[in-house]
């Protein structure tokens, strides 16, 4: 039971982005394609699983003066094996997420889960927890992927979902820079809006 | 006089044209984070020009004389982020013991820094930033030092804004993360207009 709740606090209660405003920086550079979106948001949940999974492997071995640093080889560990099966299998994703994959060694969702959850709870809450927060995670990368795409594009996916004319001279301004920062801030404040509400 | 124009042009284009925070997504959390207050928006500034200008220099030796020789460029990303790591570490010392007043004033946001992605940002940028190839090393460092000054830069400007955002009077669900998003975005979509400055 709680480790279903562990798995879906991610989603929606502490979601990393909408709630705690976590790992900004992939959010809002790798989000003007949902194709992107999906790609940053699946391997960050794989090296925060792995490094959750390690994390409380190793957590009674570890003096607890010198743990970040352990933290940071094992996740740059993972994000290693990512950035080079990513450039081997996927070179077009790899060409436009570029600097942000080794980036993810720095994200802020995957050491702040390693620190305050892994390292205190067993195996199998480590995982459930990895999985809701990274897959909360690429979820809200999704959402905000979808809008900007839709907005600045008129498409999701690559497939055409507005009518021709508005991709002939679509709001170029939602996949540039100012959008990604403009977007988020709606987002936010809808959710704000809805949190009140629901008190 | 061609050295030097090479430099202005790199100042600009750092500082103005490809604004870490706002061109590149990068060291989003310190620019939500710490822009609340003036004096300490520019503590943490000045601690990242530092740190960033620092980092450069480290990098680039360990990438030229370490990392290539032996053919274990793979080994990057953990190579980088545990220098910059200790970097830090050792900077936050050295400060502590011989600069006590500087000390004060910067000494909370040295830790935060570590994960600031905007150091291990300009450390894997400088390696391609020269059309492809490594920039050399003194340029390497003045693209830290210039990269550092264009994050303060903006990082000041937005704490300006937001201690008078205090005083104005908005929709509640507005408040705090999503009006600070929504002005970024404008900040973005004016610095933007730079990009339009050619040489």
């Amino acid at each position: 039971m709680s480790a279903m709740k562990e798995f879906t606090k991610g989603f929606i209660k502490e979601n990393p982005v909408f709630i705690l405003v976590l790992g900004m920086c992939p959010t809002l550079a790798v989000t003007s394609s949902v194709q992107d979106a999906l790609g940053m948001g699946i391997s960050s949940t794989f090296v925060l699983l792995c490094s959750n999974i390690i994390v409380s492997l190793i957590k009674g071995i570890v003096p607890t003066k010198i743990r970040i640093p352990m933290f940071i080889v094992v996740i740059a560990t993972f994000v290693t094996i990512v950035d080079m099966a990513m450039a081997a299998f996927m070179p077009p994703l790899h060409k436009s997420l570029g600097l942000f994959i080794p980036l993810i060694v720095v994200n802020c969702i995957i050491l702040g889960r390693a620190e305050a959850f892994a390292s205190k709870n067993n195996l199998f809450m480590s995982i459930m927890d990895a999985l809701g927060m990274g897959l909360g995670f690429t979820f809200a990368l999704v959402v905000l992927g979808t809008i900007r795409e839709l907005l600045g594009a008129g498409k999701i996916l690559g497939f055409p979902i507005l009518p021709q004319a508005y991709q002939d001279s679509p709001m170029l301004v939602a996949i540039l820079a100012p959008g990604a920062f403009i977007t988020l801030g709606f987002i936010l404040a809808v959710i704000n809006l809805l949190n009140k509400r629901g008190k | 006089m061609e050295l030097l124009s090479q430099i202005m042009i790199m100042a600009v284009g750092a500082i103005f044209i490809n604004n870490f925070v706002l061109a590149k997504f990068l060291g989003i959390c310190p620019y939500l984070g710490v822009s609340k207050k003036l004096d300490s928006a520019f503590g943490m500034g000045m601690a990242v020009i530092f740190v960033m200008t620092m980092a450069s220099a480290i990098t680039w030796l360990i990438q030229t004389y370490l990392l290539v020789p032996f053919n274990i460029e793979y080994l990057q990303t953990i190579a980088f982020i545990l220098t910059i790591a200790s970097l830090v570490q050792f900077v936050e010392m050295v400060i502590q013991k011989n600069a006590p007043a500087l000390y004060k004033s910067l000494g909370v946001f040295l830790p935060l820094i570590t994960t600031n992605c905007a150091v291990l940002g300009v450390a894997i940028l400088n390696l391609t930033a020269n059309n492809g190839l490594p920039y050399n090393f003194g340029f390497s460092i003045l693209n830290g030092f210039f990269s550092g000054v264009g994050f303060t830069l903006v990082l000041v400007l937005m704490a300006g804004i937001r201690e008078k955002l205090e005083y104005a009077e908005l929709p509640a669900s507005m408040k705090g993360m999503p009006i600070a998003l929504i002005i970024a975005g404008s900040m973005a979509l004016a610095f933007l207009g730079f990009a339009g400055l050619k040489f």
